[in-house]
């Protein structure tokens, strides 16, 4: 029984008879379609490109740091990156006002960004998919009180109720992932929702009910499968939320503390010296830019490739 | 529809009780608040006096019922920490936050409208891509560094602007900018797909057969009815912008409600954060209340809901 309704299956006749990489060929694997696809939407390429390359440095930040990111030398403070004149190669994005080596904490400050991006986006699915799930299978009811939770999550504001407490419960690096995880997964439960709404009465749903199957092996064998492309996208847009809302938590001193090297943090650190030493916060709020983008980049590519009619 | 609008307010009312409710809860549940105020140097007898004084050794329950009777009066108790009631205190910083955000709303869909129906008219042209890449950039850029680059730049280098304060509409002009550019990018493709969906449909080609000039056909019959969902959308992002104040007001050192509750929350003032929590809730409430209200008018499929 092959029952996935997923768009890379159930379109690729479609796609293989009107595609442009089809005309010549009659038979185009599954895989390379996947991929010209792939590689055919731009902003999706540049997107998981770039995200590619932070993850990697993320990964590999022990061994691509020049220096240890927590050691101060106050004898070099403030050096400034190798494009200013007075930069050195020692020091390639400079210094801080500690004397810390601005690169290694911007390659260690990826691991925070990504971990907090990752487990609390991880989190908030779990929570906002079953809820969505449980809405858009049973209705009735159940629909009505779980749509009920989520316009009161959506009505709470999220920045400062994570604030309060955040200074109540103190600001730390598990803190910030609970914290937002519990707070993010409202985008989750109503794409969850909504999708599961569309599949609820579709045949192989029918078929497993009168072959017998129990309503938890429908919701997680059955359904789950053929939602989770919409829930992917969700999944990308939500960390990048994270991502900011950690920076931000940080950035007001509530988030991740020092001397941890969180990007938002160390444009906190910079702050006092953003006038005349500009580069002290570009460099830690470009990167965070450009990982956001890219996430971002790689979300809309995907939301593409799952309805490439809906483009507009 | 009036009975439409009755269930949606039913609706709204009852949400704005359970956020009053769990901002209520979360407070009083995570940690002890008596402990908190009272300071870590302070002695056993000193916290159990403040827990009787602030009313903390009282039931939850208890004391959120006295909460309830005296906030529907408006009354949100006293400060710990300011020598002023709370509503004092807020109507006070109320009206620079709402200054900050009708005007940060005017910015957004000043640009956000005409880019948006440019994008639509030049659909596929570099007019559009950059339009894109405007909104695409804006949805990433982190709003606190956003804000402290348009001080770099216009405050301290270029001089045209002042860097923070709030005593002449001067002051407003870069904290109405970087909290707008937020709401922007959402507004502009709603602008943009509102306007490609209308443009393609049949009432126009009939505007264009009679040979209507383009102006007329985009502006005077387009524009008006791909805009209603933007200014519903418009109301959402007013009520986001409320609460995202906060950030913006203490980078401008802005002495509005953001502000306000972020004093109250780094001295452990906790009826002045429940207080703002509450309010800019309930202006969220009441804005999507508006928006849906706006949308139904616009779609009748919605109301039957």
């Amino acid at each position: 029984m092959s029952q996935t309704l997923s768009n890379s299956t159930s379109s690729s006749p479609v796609s293989a008879l009107s595609g442009p990489e089809a005309s010549g060929l009659p038979v185009v694997p599954e895989w390379r379609r996947a991929l010209n696809k792939f590689l055919g939407h731009r902003g999706l390429f540049i997107g998981s490109v770039i995200l590619g390359v932070i993850v990697l440095a993320a990964i590999f930040a022990p061994w691509l740091a020049p220096h240890d990111p927590y050691v101060q030398n106050i004898s070099q403070r403030m050096i400034p990156p190798i494009w200013h004149e007075k930069g050195t190669w020692e020091h390639i994005l400079g210094t801080d006002k500690l004397g810390r080596d601005y690169l290694s904490r911007l390659l260690y400050g990826a691991r925070i960004s990504l971990t907090i991006g990752l487990t609390a986006a991880l989190i908030s699915g779990v929570i906002g998919t079953t809820l969505g799930v449980l809405a858009g299978y049973f209705g009735g009811r159940t629909d009505a009180v779980i749509s009920y939770i989520i316009t009161t999550r959506l009505a709470l504001p999220v920045l400062l109720v994570a604030l309060a407490m955040a200074a109540l419960v103190g600001g730390s690096l598990e803190m910030v992932i609970i914290l937002l995880g519990l707070l993010l997964w409202d985008r989750f439960a109503v794409v969850a929702r909504s999708t599961t709404q569309q599949l609820r009465d579709a045949e192989f749903i029918a078929s497993a009910k009168v072959l017998g199957a129990s309503t938890s092996y429908i919701l997680i064998r059955e359904l789950l499968p053929n939602i989770l492309s919409a829930l992917i996208v969700v999944i990308t847009l939500e960390m990048a939320h994270a991502i900011l809302l950690e920076a931000t938590l940080s950035f007001l001193g509530l988030g991740v503390q020092p001397p941890l090297p969180s990007w938002g943090l160390m444009v906190s650190e910079g702050k006092a010296y953003m006038f005349f030493q500009p580069w002290v916060i570009a460099i830690p709020g470009i990167t965070l830019m450009i990982l956001v983008l890219a996430i971002n980049l790689v979300g809309d590519g995907l939301r593409d490739m799952n309805a490439p009619e809906g483009r507009n | 529809m009036l009975v439409f609008i009755f269930r949606r307010l039913l609706v709204a009312i009852s949400v704005a009780i359970t956020v009053s409710i769990i901002s209520f809860m979360l407070l009083h549940l995570s940690g002890d608040l008596a402990t908190a105020i009272a300071g870590p140097e302070s002695t056993a007898d000193q916290v159990e006096e403040i827990r009787v004084a602030f009313g903390l050794d009282k039931p939850i329950i208890q004391q959120y019922f006295s909460w309830l009777s005296s906030a529907v009066q408006l009354d949100f108790g006293r400060s710990y920490y300011f020598q002023d009631t709370v509503m004092d205190l807020i109507s006070e910083r109320l009206p620079i936050t709402l200054t900050l955000g009708a005007l940060a709303l005017g910015i957004a869909t000043f640009v956000a409208i005409p880019l948006g129906v440019l994008a639509a008219i030049k659909q596929d042209t570099w007019i559009d891509r950059l339009a894109l890449m405007i909104a695409v950039v804006g949805q990433a850029m982190p709003s606190f560094w956003f804000a402290l680059t348009l001080i770099v730049v216009f405050a301290v280098n270029l001089h045209w602007l002042p860097a923070g304060g709030n005593s002449t509409w001067m002051h407003f002009i870069l904290p109405a900018i970087a909290l707008g550019y937020y709401a922007m990018p959402a507004m502009m493709r709603l602008t943009r797909t509102g306007m490609l969906e209308v443009l393609g449909s049949d009432y126009i080609r009939t505007a264009r057969s009679k040979g209507l000039s383009e102006t007329s056909v985009v502006f005077k019959h387009a524009l008006r009815n791909a805009v209603i969902p933007v200014v519903a959308l418009a109301a959402v992002e007013l009520g986001f912008m409320l609460g995202g104040s906060i950030v913006i007001e203490s980078v401008f050192s802005l002495k509005g409600l953001g502000q306000l509750a972020w004093d109250a929350i780094s001295r452990n003032d906790y009826p002045v954060v429940q207080a703002v929590v509450l309010i800019i809730a309930v202006f969220y409430i009441a804005l999507t209340f508006v928006a849906d209200v706006i949308n139904a008018m616009l779609d009748p499929r919605l109301r039957v809901r």
